[in-house]
């Protein structure tokens, strides 16, 4: 996560003690401690830690049907090699690598833009904040559906297709054509329009804390205000925000599920990497053995991605701030 | 952090401050796209107060001349689509998983922030490390052990699992550091140990942050998908969203039906956004962003 760099180093409080023997002081800060963060950390190991540790044990087995493998299951790495060679499984990375690559950078632009722009105007600013926020409070499925039965339902009543009619362009058959490119343009506006009005709140937030005299000063140099300040005050000055939006925008998209499934479903033109697990491991074959070795593969791109766009952007050097 | 309020100065330097008819134009651009944003909104309500001839005639309308409310009765009197029951169903799980995470996360948080002890640092980079792990990936193991307690169709299976919320225990973690000591150390004072003074002192002080967290952890889980379509597998545990999903797919579908449902299904977060729109958008700015 973004923010973890500069908070991994929790301080240590000093917290007032009561005047007693250090000893059973500290034994009582124990005991206390153990009292806040004991449940948690009880729940989170039995719900993540060891259902992680459990799959991976899992995907060294011919596990079918079952979560306790008899020993003589035992496979070694076949479900890995058989996931890699699947090429199914290789298609649904290449699809959700589409994805990101139109995703990421569009829905990084939009909510820019519309940040700069409500920055911009004095009047009715909470009101198009609002509007630009509300369909975060939009499922996926919900805007699936509205997406799907009513503007790009690829006939006449359509909303998209009425008007392309407008100006004589023949209809669209958008989600219901295997071949690109109509259904990314369906699935990435989407996207584009539940999560933009999120992403700005950050940038707004972010724009807020840009000291006024940067613009002062530029403005005593000559800077010309608009392009000139944008690049070289504004730009710089969300770079802190803006590497950790691109961060949450890209892990977002690995999560990519809900639409697909249901705009698509288990289609093999469109199909992102979970939507395959689910269907997999799942699905009537309930194949966990391999269900797990994929989401391993998977979890291990998305560690090096990750990796690789923090040293692609320099995340993690500190700046004075 | 530098802050500054002084909103005065020479004209013209802010990028705020463009010429009138740049400003002009930025307000023109902005309800053009304001209109864009809200036209899914539109189509739902259109939709659900129409009939399907009137949805799927070929002229385009712009609202029903006769408003058919009776699609909302007939929506909840369909045998095929448990909609009351799907509704109560997220009603319980949301409301349940946010208070469950509240309660969790906020003393995790707090202790992770201001109880002195040695494993401390260690116990805090096990939290950090499951926000490295997509909460996608683990859906299957999580699945595994979900069915293997016999929680699968189940409120249980459906709540208990995402109550142990890493992000925001992280969140309160940094909130917490940054609450004034003195407050903490007063009720120290008056002999409150950590527990009480948690209680008593930090909480009823902490309340718009509070009030964020609740927001967004409730959107959160009312509109969660994934994680109830794994474990809602009978009709009867469906939440509103796998309900809305497996209308969306049926064979053969009311039109108009499905997008009352879609209103319904918004509607309880429509006015959550409304009336606390506040906290959200405080709660999003601090979605960790301040580092």
């Amino acid at each position: 996560m973004a923010v973890s760099a500069e908070a991994a180093a929790p301080e240590a409080g000093t917290g007032v003690r009561a005047p007693r023997s250090r000893r059973s002081g500290r034994r009582r800060t124990t005991i206390a401690f153990w009292y806040f963060v004991g449940p948690f950390l009880v729940g989170m190991t039995v719900f993540t830690f060891i259902p992680v540790l459990w799959s991976a044990y899992l995907s060294f087995f011919d596990a079918r049907n079952t979560v306790t493998p008899a020993s003589e299951d035992f496979v070694g790495l076949d479900n890995y090699v058989r996931m890699l060679q699947d090429d199914a499984f290789r298609d649904s990375l290449i699809t959700f690598t589409v994805f990101a690559a139109f995703v990421v950078p569009l829905t990084f632009a939009a909510s820019l833009g519309l940040a700069l722009m409500l920055n911009r105007v004095r009047l009715a600013r909470a009101f198009f904040r609002s509007v630009f926020f509300l369909p975060f409070a939009c499922s996926y499925v919900v805007a699936s559906l509205v997406w799907k039965m009513s503007i790009f339902n690829g006939v006449r009543y359509g909303m998209a297709n009425s008007i392309l009619d407008i100006f004589g362009i023949e209809d669209v058959p958008w989600l219901f054509d295997p071949s690109p490119p109509w259904y990314w343009l369906v699935i990435v506006t989407l996207r584009l329009w539940i999560q933009c009005g999120f992403y700005m709140i950050l940038f707004i937030a972010a724009l807020q804390q840009i000291p006024e005299q940067l613009y002062e000063a530029a403005y005593v140099d000559g800077a010309k205000p608009g392009r000139q300040t944008f690049w070289h005050i504004t730009l710089p000055q969300l770079r802190a925000s803006s590497v950790a939006v691109l961060m949450l925008i890209l892990i977002a998209a690995y999560q990519a599920f809900d639409e697909f499934v249901n705009l698509i479903g288990n289609q093999a033109y469109a199909r992102p990497p979970l939507v395959y697990l689910y269907y997999s491991a799942l699905g009537t074959q309930q194949d966990l053995g391999r269900g797990s070795a994929g989401a391993l593969i998977l979890a291990l791109v998305i560690a090096i991605v990750t990796l690789l766009q923090g040293k692609f952007l320099g995340f993690g050097k500190t700046e004075g701030r | 952090m530098v802050t500054t309020r002084e909103r005065r100065g020479p004209v013209g330097y802010r990028p705020g401050a463009a010429s009138k008819g740049a400003r002009a134009a930025t307000f023109i651009a902005l309800c053009v796209l304001a209109a864009i944003f809200l036209v899914p909104f539109y189509l739902i309500v259109r939709n659900a107060l129409a009939t399907d001839a009137e949805i799927t005639a070929p002229e385009w309308m712009w609202f029903s001349s006769s408003p058919r409310w009776e699609n909302l009765t007939d929506l909840f009197n369909d045998p095929m689509v448990p909609m009351a029951r799907s509704l109560l169903n997220s009603g319980v799980v949301a409301v349940v998983t946010t208070v469950g995470t509240l309660f969790l996360c906020t003393t995790a948080g707090y202790g992770l922030a201001r109880i002195p002890y040695r494993h401390a640092n260690k116990v805090f980079y096990l939290v950090l490390a499951t926000l490295m792990i997509p909460s996608a990936i683990t859906f299957l193991p999580s699945f595994v052990m979900v069915s293997s307690l016999g929680w699968i169709s189940d409120y249980r299976g459906l709540i208990i699992p995402t109550l142990f919320n890493g992000f925001v225990t992280f969140l309160c973690r940094q909130f917490f550091l940054g609450f004034p000591k003195e407050l903490e150390e007063a009720a120290r004072v008056d002999g409150l140990g950590y527990w009480g003074s948690f209680w008593r002192v930090v909480v009823p002080n902490s309340g718009n942050f509070l009030a964020a967290i609740a927001v967004i952890t409730f959107v959160g889980s009312w509109n969660a998908f994934l994680w109830p379509l794994v474990i809602a597998r009978s009709p009867d545990s469906w939440t509103v969203q796998v309900a809305l999903s497996t209308f969306l797919t049926a064979q053969t579908i009311n039109l108009s039906q499905l997008f009352m449902a879609a209103a319904v299904a918004i509607l309880p977060l429509i006015f959550v956004f409304l009336f606390l729109q506040r906290f959200l958008v405080q709660g999003v700015a601090q979605t960790g962003l301040k580092g």
